[in-house]
């Protein structure tokens, strides 16, 4: 058993790596909306509970002349070894931590050699393409290829268990590395188990193999919640997986058992789920046998698993219509076996589905609210920065207290943002971008200057700080990053480093990339995509009139403030007027009027800040923001670029020198490129679709809240305003 | 001589000057006031010059004694059609809007003038108020000059001792009042001037949030336009709620101050008149203990003349300052209780209307 997934890994490098460019996207996903893939990944869950009779029932429907024996055997099949191996993968941790240890060295080497991969991806192109054919063929020809691929893929499964852990905190550790480099080639490696599942499937398994992948990503990490180590998601893949061993030898066997789980008789299942959908009464006991089933094997994780399910069955119905419309569209594919149209197809049903998720998302509130309290000088002279308490509030379960705090300083912050951007940047999200750093302000609070405007300075900062916080944490896979938990959680942060520059630097450099790359190309980008070319002009536009707006409010609130100082010193004029008038009444009158003059300078002062905080400092954040969305286009358009390039020099290669073997090679090569680029690209295409989306639902529903608060605030600023004057009108009545 | 005497053929009390003409430059008033007799109406248009021509004519009353010891009504700067910003800054709070306040300030001045006992027995109010001819187009100004080498003057003599302590004390007092009623008046003026700034930024900002309506068809882009619709609209309630603000401070306190801080001048020049007079008495006095025998009878004739004439002033004075006092506290009062009204108005106003725009929020799905 120990063995068999290194051989299985060796054996079929190509064929893994070839289903994993498919699953690229969903690797993506699973940073994008950890919240809502978990719950898909459940519904395939359920659908796994069903195992025993349900898979059966699939297969009867798609090769019509089934009898049902196969699939029960299959069932069974899958049971029993999962079972066996969850035993072995305990005593494989327990006892001999070498053994995973190398399996992990094995899917390091094969993330270093992803270059060689992907020749190896392009040999590939056909073979899982025939095996998928070859699997339509043998499933119509019922029982013997069912069980058969099932019991091969219970079979992979150590494989897929000893693997799938470190791809998971892999992708935690640096996932940009994977997709900027050549990533598709990095996580072949991988994904070997999905890999497993592909070969005796048609690509709509590949689709839902995703949320299971994320799901193995997911649940160790819950149950290593337990567990104050957070370093586990940080650290190198090698230490990380040596700590697994050593520290949680149950915990993670257990998780990766359940997803094993999942993702063996998913694919299949997958199906079944579709068919079933409606059924879902019949899925609940189906969870709990599968409960029964890991809590067999696991003990510790039962009860979070029964939790994960019971959830799943709330979003089955949700799910189900959705499935049904993926399968469609992936059936198509499949039918082909073409990687190609099946990259695309994926990416449109991916896209379809996540925008679809999107409506889900709304619901899923993150109960977790940040604070950003008592600014505090540090130091003294230039040296001096300023500090901030970070306090978190939380429900939620991944984090270990509900309530901690946490010393920041300012470039914490930007070191914050440099990470997460160069992490999920490229992905497509949209990282909220923090304020920029002022040096003009900064040195006027170094200097010690205790003016109102380096006061102010402070002030604006602090609720910028705290905005941008809440927006990280609002993101539902930015949540998930280590890096922001460390952030929140952790006592002591490593100082960050190389802040120095403007916080917006980042996103400038990559513009400057982006502009670069356009104009070493000859030929003319065109946007393929009209909605791309929509949203582009609409945030350019929106980002002129977010600054208009910017300038409007700002020059507001310095009328404001010119106000409220004017008001002060007419109170004081009128103060002094009041002390020199002989007529008592008119004096009294006037000295009150000098204080209601105070009182309203007071509120007037508050309005100022009111406008300052509800719409100046928000719309700014908003043009940051949009520069975070707009920057991200520009990339896509250089993602475009290259490869369009790719496409040319490769039709460039083919048209020259046909003849040559050596070349054919090389341009098979670059075909193959071209093509990871396209589904990259459409990747990234989806994620920033999604994001956008979200990035306007955010903005509507924010603008609204503001705008009530702001409201809000106005509307008592008035009463209080009409008191004053009321009782003032009595004083000025009583002059005599 | 304190006769209430009626020699003005037109009421006083409700001289108002209705309208505002440009010509060129030159500021045209037109003045309405009803007769006395009947139910008719004289209408007559006045420039600035005729209006310091009566403001003239009424200071250079020689025969009426003790005619320095008035508190003239003050004439504010002489406005132009394109006033510089010089002018701008003299006149105030005079200055904004459309020459309304302008208006109501020469209209108050002419009722002033009239409700006078000693001004409105005046030939020249008269014909003022009633002749179809304008009377002051011809005369040239000579003021500017006495003008000035009063201010010198007056520095000179704003230390000297008085030997009434009544005048003493009203000297010293309205030395410190007419300071800080201009202050007042001024910083008031600021407070003003910002809230039209304010009214203006609103009116900007809510044009340009119409702008960022977005079209299509998602429900969150149209949710995201209505926002901005109605925050339009809310901020051009907050800029009508502080145009309206801005318009009553200069209605009420802004002329009461502007008022004031005049009337203070005003009297401040009386009793500077006053002051200039009782040294003059007193020149004549030690002139007339020191004079050669030789002209000792003429010294005394000089001194006795200055102290009748001191005496005179001193009585007009007293009085005028009693009624001064009282007509102040009176106009203040009314002021504040007037603003006061007004800007609670205001507020519940636009109270209301807030409110109704947060319900309006609120209603608009999330």
């Amino acid at each position: 058993m120990v063995n068999s997934p290194l051989t299985e890994h060796g054996s079929t490098p190509s064929p893994a790596s070839q289903p994993s460019d498919v699953s690229m996207k969903p690797l993506r996903d699973i940073l994008d909306d950890p919240l809502i893939e978990p719950l898909s990944s459940q519904t395939e869950n359920k659908p796994t509970t069903e195992d025993a009779s349900e898979p059966s029932d699939d297969f009867g429907n798609l090769t019509s002349n089934i009898t049902d024996s196969p699939g029960d055997t299959a069932a069974d099949a899958t049971e029993i070894p999962l079972d066996k191996h969850a035993d072995d993968f305990v005593d494989i941790f327990g006892v001999e931590a070498e053994a995973p240890r190398g399996k992990v060295v094995v899917a390091d080497v094969t993330i270093e050699t992803a270059a060689h991969k992907r020749e190896a991806a392009n040999d590939v192109t056909d073979p899982p393409g025939d095996r998928k054919t070859g699997s339509n063929d043998e499933e119509q020809e019922v029982k013997e290829t069912s069980t058969d691929s099932i019991i091969d893929l219970s079979d992979d499964l150590p494989a897929s268990d000893s693997q799938q852990p470190p791809p998971a905190r892999d992708r935690f550790i640096d996932p940009l590395v994977n997709l900027l480099s050549d990533s598709p080639a990095a996580s072949d490696a991988k994904i070997p188990s999905r890999a497993t599942v592909d070969l005796f499937k048609d690509e709509g398994s590949d689709l839902f193999a995703d949320p299971r992948q994320h799901k193995s990503a997911h649940q160790p990490q819950k149950s290593l919640l337990d567990e104050p180590d957070e370093d586990l998601f940080c650290e190198s893949l090698w230490a990380a997986s040596k700590k697994l061993v050593s520290k949680e030898p149950r915990g993670k066997p257990d998780a990766t058992k359940a997803a094993s789980n999942v993702s063996n008789t998913g694919g299949p299942l997958q199906e079944a789920a579709d068919l079933f959908s409606q059924e879902a009464v019949t899925a609940v006991p189906g969870i709990k046998n599968a409960s029964t089933v890991n809590s067999k094997t696991n003990g510790v994780h039962s009860e979070e698993e029964k939790e994960i399910f019971a959830e799943a069955t709330v979003e089955l119905s949700l799910d189900s219509p959705r499935d049904e419309r993926r399968n469609d569209v992936s059936a198509r594919p499949s039918a082909s076996a073409s990687a190609l149209s099946a990259a695309a197809s994926l990416a449109k049903s991916q896209s379809a589905s996540l925008e679809e998720l999107d409506e889900e998302e709304q619901e899923d509130k993150f109960e977790i609210s940040i604070s950003v309290k008592d600014p505090e000088k540090i130091g003294d002279g230039m040296n001096a920065y300023m500090a901030y308490k970070v306090t978190t509030q939380t429900q939620l379960a991944m984090f270990r207290y509900k309530t901690f705090t946490a010393r920041r300083r300012f470039s914490d912050f930007l070191g914050l943002y440099e990470k997460l951007s160069e992490k999920h940047g490229p992905n497509g999200f949209i990282v909220p971008p923090p304020p920029e750093k002022s040096i003009l302000g900064m040195t006027k609070v170094k200097v010690g200057k205790e003016d109102s405007s380096s006061a102010d300075f402070v002030a604006r900062r602090r609720a910028a700080l705290e905005r941008y916080l809440q927006r990280v944490v609002n993101h539902p896979s930015l949540l998930q990053d280590p890096d922001v938990r460390e952030f929140l959680e952790r006592e002591e942060l490593p100082r960050a480093v190389g802040t120095q520059a403007l916080s917006g630097a980042g996103f400038l450099k990559m513009i400057n990339k982006a502009t670069d790359a356009v104009s070493k190309m000859t030929i003319k980008m065109n946007e393929s995509d009209v909605w791309f070319e929509e949203k582009l002009q609409e945030v350019e536009s929106a980002d002129q009139q977010f600054r208009k707006l910017h300038t409007l409010v700002e020059s507001l609130v310095v009328h404001r403030k010119e106000l409220s100082l004017n008001t002060a010193s007419f109170a004081k004029s009128t103060a002094m007027l009041g002390s020199a008038e002989d007529n008592t009444a008119l004096s009294r009158a006037l000295s009150q009027l000098a204080e209601v003059e105070d009182k309203m300078e007071q509120l007037h002062q508050e309005q100022a800040a009111n406008d300052t905080f509800s719409f100046a400092e928000l719309i700014a954040d908003y043009v940051r923001l949009l520069g975070a969305v707009r920057a991200w286009q520009r990339w896509q358009d250089t993602q475009a670029a290259l490869q369009k390039k790719k496409e040319t020099e490769a039709k460039l290669l083919w048209a020259n020198k046909p003849d040559k073997l050596q070349l054919a090679k090389e341009i098979a090569e670059w075909e193959v490129k071209v093509t990871q680029y396209e589904r990259d690209f459409d990747k990234v295409s989806a994620t920033v679709r999604k994001e956008v989306n979200r990035f306007d639902k955010e903005k509507a529903k924010n603008f609204k809240r503001e705008i009530i608060n702001y409201l809000e605030c106005h509307l008592q600023s008035k009463q209080q305003l009409i008191k004053y004057w009321e009782a003032f009108l009595l004083e000025a009545k009583a002059i005599a | 001589m304190m006769v209430m005497t009626s020699t003005l053929s037109v009421h006083g009390h409700n001289i108002k000057v209705t309208e505002v003409l440009k010509d060129g430059d030159t500021l045209t008033f037109l003045i309405v006031s009803q007769k006395l007799s009947g139910t008719g109406e004289h209408h007559v248009d006045r420039t600035y010059d005729d209006f310091e021509w009566l403001q003239q004519l009424l200071f250079s009353q020689e025969d009426e004694p003790g005619i320095q010891g008035v508190i003239f009504p003050s004439l504010p700067a002489k406005a132009s059609a394109n006033p510089s910003a010089k002018v701008m800054k003299q006149l105030g709070f005079l200055g904004l809007g459309e020459w309304q306040l302008y208006c109501k300030v020469l209209e108050r001045y002419l009722r002033q003038v009239a409700a006078h006992s000693i001004l409105s027995k005046n030939k020249a109010v008269e014909i003022f108020l009633t002749s179809s001819e304008p009377p002051g187009r011809q005369r040239a100004r000579k003021n500017l000059f006495n003008r000035l080498s009063q201010a010198v003057e007056e520095r000179r003599k704003e230390g000297y001792k008085d030997v009434d302590e009544f005048f003493q004390t009203e000297r010293n007092h309205n030395l410190v009042l007419t300071c800080y009623a201009k202050t007042a008046a001024e910083r008031f003026l600021d407070v003003v001037q910002s809230e039209q700034k304010i009214a203006v930024a609103c009116a900007h900002f809510s044009a340009s949030l119409h702008l960022c309506v977005e079209p299509g068809e998602d429900p969150d882009k149209q949710a995201f336009s209505k926002a901005c619709v109605q925050l339009s609209e809310v901020f051009d309630s907050i800029k009508k709620n502080m145009t309206s603000v801005a318009e009553n401070d200069m209605n009420t306190l802004g002329l009461g101050l502007d008022l004031e801080s005049r009337c203070q001048e005003a009297e401040k020049e009386m009793l500077f008149r006053r002051t200039c007079k009782l040294v003059e008495l007193e020149a004549a006095r030690r002139n007339a203990e020191k004079a050669k025998p030789l002209k000792k009878a003429a010294m005394e004739e000089a001194k006795k003349t200055a102290e009748i004439e001191f005496n005179d002033i001193c009585v007009v004075a007293k009085q005028e300052v009693h009624r001064f006092r009282a007509a102040r506290v009176k106009m203040l009062q009314h002021t504040l209780v007037q603003w006061c009204e007004k800007q609670l108005l205001t507020a519940k106003e636009s109270a209301d209307q807030f409110n109704q725009q947060l319900q309006a929020f609120r209603g608009i799905a999330p």
